[in-house]
């Protein structure tokens, strides 16, 4: 069994292009030309460079010491905190805007949650002189006003989304309204492996370098490449999916997906997907999603505003319902105390989406030769309010 | 579906109205079918909400928020329906979004169609391949009309495809945009009528997007056998109530 998207767009049942027709030229002529794109040698050698000298790629594969010995075990963190602009969304962004210019692409649009995605794309359109509009929820426009300005630096027209709950998935509601309207000039550069099929995989194969990278580093030094296990926290899943890449089809290499619990599964208030979901359609996209048994789409809710999505990747469904995938769900306490932890044990500030990663240890035991891998997908500097109010740091 | 083919031989241009069940009022939907049968529209396409409607644009999508609000559900709406038959007699349409087709289960949601008396369906996000590979034969077993969408940017290969998988009429949507987005039609418009009218599809077309009043309702009809309000009608229910139904329907041929 394969866990890579099959010739129909689809993991397993999920998957595929529920769009509607407006959207159809956009999104074929990106299935049909993407796989070629990415294998043209310019693309490739445009890529990889620009990832090494503009985002600072490779990433260290960092062997965690004090985290380590506090947990039994042997944890490894791939820093994609250390990228430029503090997170993996920018491999992505830096992908998909060399695939807009090729497809002769003249303007992009975004949709953003807490914003890191949007000001990703924001530098990625500033470094080619593209004009880029990103759609961000009106409510999180209120909640991320750095980001707001870092993107509106970087040239970019910030368009608040006043529709329905006014969050992500509003975000994103109107991005794709945008697309409809501007069918030929525009690219759309999500930001997670969320959409219609090519998204989720041309996404997850930009994200992949992230698990190419932990082969070279863990064969240098472990002399093998090939982890226990690889853990990663997943909102929409693009860092989860680059970490997990090259492992998929591996049997031997465990896949540990975290997802937020937000104030407790039963709360109300929450955002684990594979727990409180139902397979059903959002964004393109047949997966599973929060829905009210009527199959409107509920709002999600958790500390961190990058895993607040009502879905979850195709890609990640199939490796949950297959069971490929180990799925385990951490709330906003225990995220936060895990954020705390590593700043404490290890010198790095953690992203509150990877906190939720880094927590699974008090409630999950490893072998003490077990070697672990967990992406630390994004650094703290945009979350210290969240972490200064939570823990009354002032 | 039978009444959708009968109106479509009938010896004129068919005025197809738009509205989401539910709204203003959530028991408005029965009055609403009611007065726009009276007041001579010939085909209503009945709205079930969706939270997040993609292809609509403010209007439709607040409106969807408020009968949502309001406590609509597609339960409840097979019931507001249930014996619709005994009062109205044009073709109706349910259109809406496919995921909660999919939560109530497509064979069930087919079925109930087919006892209240819908003609058909227009799902804007259930694409052609997966109508065809899955649901075609449901469609068809429950006498379902299933009406596909086409825009000027579908190619002429794609219309082809969609003729043959249609069976009451096909949606043409006037111009790259969300509902209630445009109003008047440009030469870029007009040509687009020209060249699908050239294609002498097997199903006729009828036009949707961008038509509020006589003019554009008779510049869009010129070709294409009908054409579909929505956006402008729903501004007139949040402005004047199931009273402003009269004047509107009246002022626009």
């Amino acid at each position: 069994m394969s866990y890579h998207v099959n010739e129909n767009g689809y993991y397993g049942e999920f998957g595929g292009a529920y769009i509607p027709e407006m959207l159809y030229p956009n999104v074929e002529e990106l299935r049909q030309q993407y796989l070629a794109v990415m294998q043209e040698d310019s693309f490739k050698q445009e890529f990889k460079q620009l990832l090494k000298e503009y985002v600072g790629r490779p990433t260290p594969l960092y062997y965690a010491i004090r985290f380590s010995k506090k947990y039994n075990t042997n944890i490894y963190l791939k820093r994609e905190d250390l990228c430029h602009t503090g997170a993996h969304k920018v491999n992505n962004t830096i992908g998909q805007i060399l695939m807009a210019k090729r497809l002769g692409k003249n303007r992009i649009i975004a949709e953003t949650g807490a914003g890191q995605h949007g000001v990703a794309t924001a530098t990625v359109c500033a470094l080619m002189g593209i004009e880029c509009v990103v759609y961000m929820g009106a409510v999180d426009i209120e909640r991320q006003a750095p980001n707001v300005a870092r993107m509106k630096m970087l040239g970019a027209t910030v368009i608040p989304a006043t529709s329905g709950s006014k969050t992500l998935k509003d975000a994103t509601n109107e991005a794709i309204r945008d697309w409809i309207n501007n069918p030929t000039d525009t690219h759309y550069i999500i930001g997670s492996v969320v959409g219609p099929h090519p998204y989720p995989d041309m996404v997850a194969r930009f994200q992949s370098v992230i698990s190419e990278e932990i082969k070279t580093q863990l064969l240098e030094k472990e002399g093998k490449e090939n982890p226990d296990y690889v853990v990663a926290c997943v909102g929409g899943g693009s860092n989860a999916a680059g970490a997990y890449y090259h492992y998929l089809d591996n049997p031997n290499v465990g896949i540990i997906a975290v997802e937020a619990a937000g104030k407790g599964i039963k709360s109300g208030e929450s955002a684990a997907t594979s727990v409180l979901g139902k397979p059903g359609i959002i964004h393109g996209s047949k997966t599973l999603l929060m829905q009210t048994t009527d199959g409107q789409i509920t709002e999600p809710y958790s500390i961190s505003a990058g895993l607040d999505y009502p879905g979850v990747g195709p890609m990640h469904a199939h490796l949950f319902t297959s069971g490929r995938g180990e799925f385990i769900s951490i709330t906003d306490a225990e995220a936060m105390e895990a954020g705390l932890e590593l700043s404490k044990l290890e010198g790095i500030i953690p992203a509150i989406e990877t906190s939720h990663a880094l927590a699974i240890f008090k409630n999950r035991q490893f072998k003490k030769d077990d070697i672990i891998v967990i992406n630390l997908s994004g650094r703290g500097d945009k979350d210290l309010n969240t972490y200064i109010d939570y823990f009354n740091l002032k | 579906m039978k009444r959708i083919q009968e109106a479509l031989q009938q010896n004129k241009k068919l005025l197809s109205i738009y509205f989401t069940a539910g709204y203003p009022n959530l028991d408005d939907t029965i009055p609403v079918l009611k007065s726009l049968e009276k007041n001579g529209v010939d085909m209503v396409e009945i709205g079930l909400p969706f939270s997040d409607p993609l292809a609509d644009g403010p209007t439709i999508q607040a409106s969807s928020t408020q009968a949502l609000k309001n406590g609509m559900t597609t339960e409840v709406l097979f019931k507001q329906l249930e014996g619709v038959r005994e009062h109205i007699s044009i073709p109706l349409i349910i259109m809406g979004y496919f995921n909660p087709v999919l939560q109530y289960g497509v064979e069930t949601f087919c079925k109930k169609c087919s006892e209240i008396g819908i003609d058909g369906l227009i799902l804007p996000d259930l694409p052609l391949a997966e109508y065809n590979l899955h649901y075609r034969e449901l469609f068809e077993k429950y006498n379902l009309a299933n009406i596909f969408l086409i825009t000027p940017q579908t190619s002429k290969e794609r219309i082809r495809e969609i003729d043959e998988a249609s069976n009451g009429f096909i949606y043409m949507v006037s111009s790259a945009s969300t509902t209630g987005k445009t109003s008047g039609f440009a030469e870029e418009q007009i040509s687009y009528f020209n060249r699908i009218n050239a294609l002498q599809l097997k199903n006729p077309q009828i036009v949707g997007f961008g038509i509020n009043n006589a003019e554009t309702f008779t510049k869009a009809t010129k070709k294409a056998k009908g054409a579909i309000i929505g956006s402008a009608f729903i501004k007139t229910l949040t402005n004047d109530g199931l009273a402003g139904i009269p004047n509107f329907i009246k002022r626009l041929r």
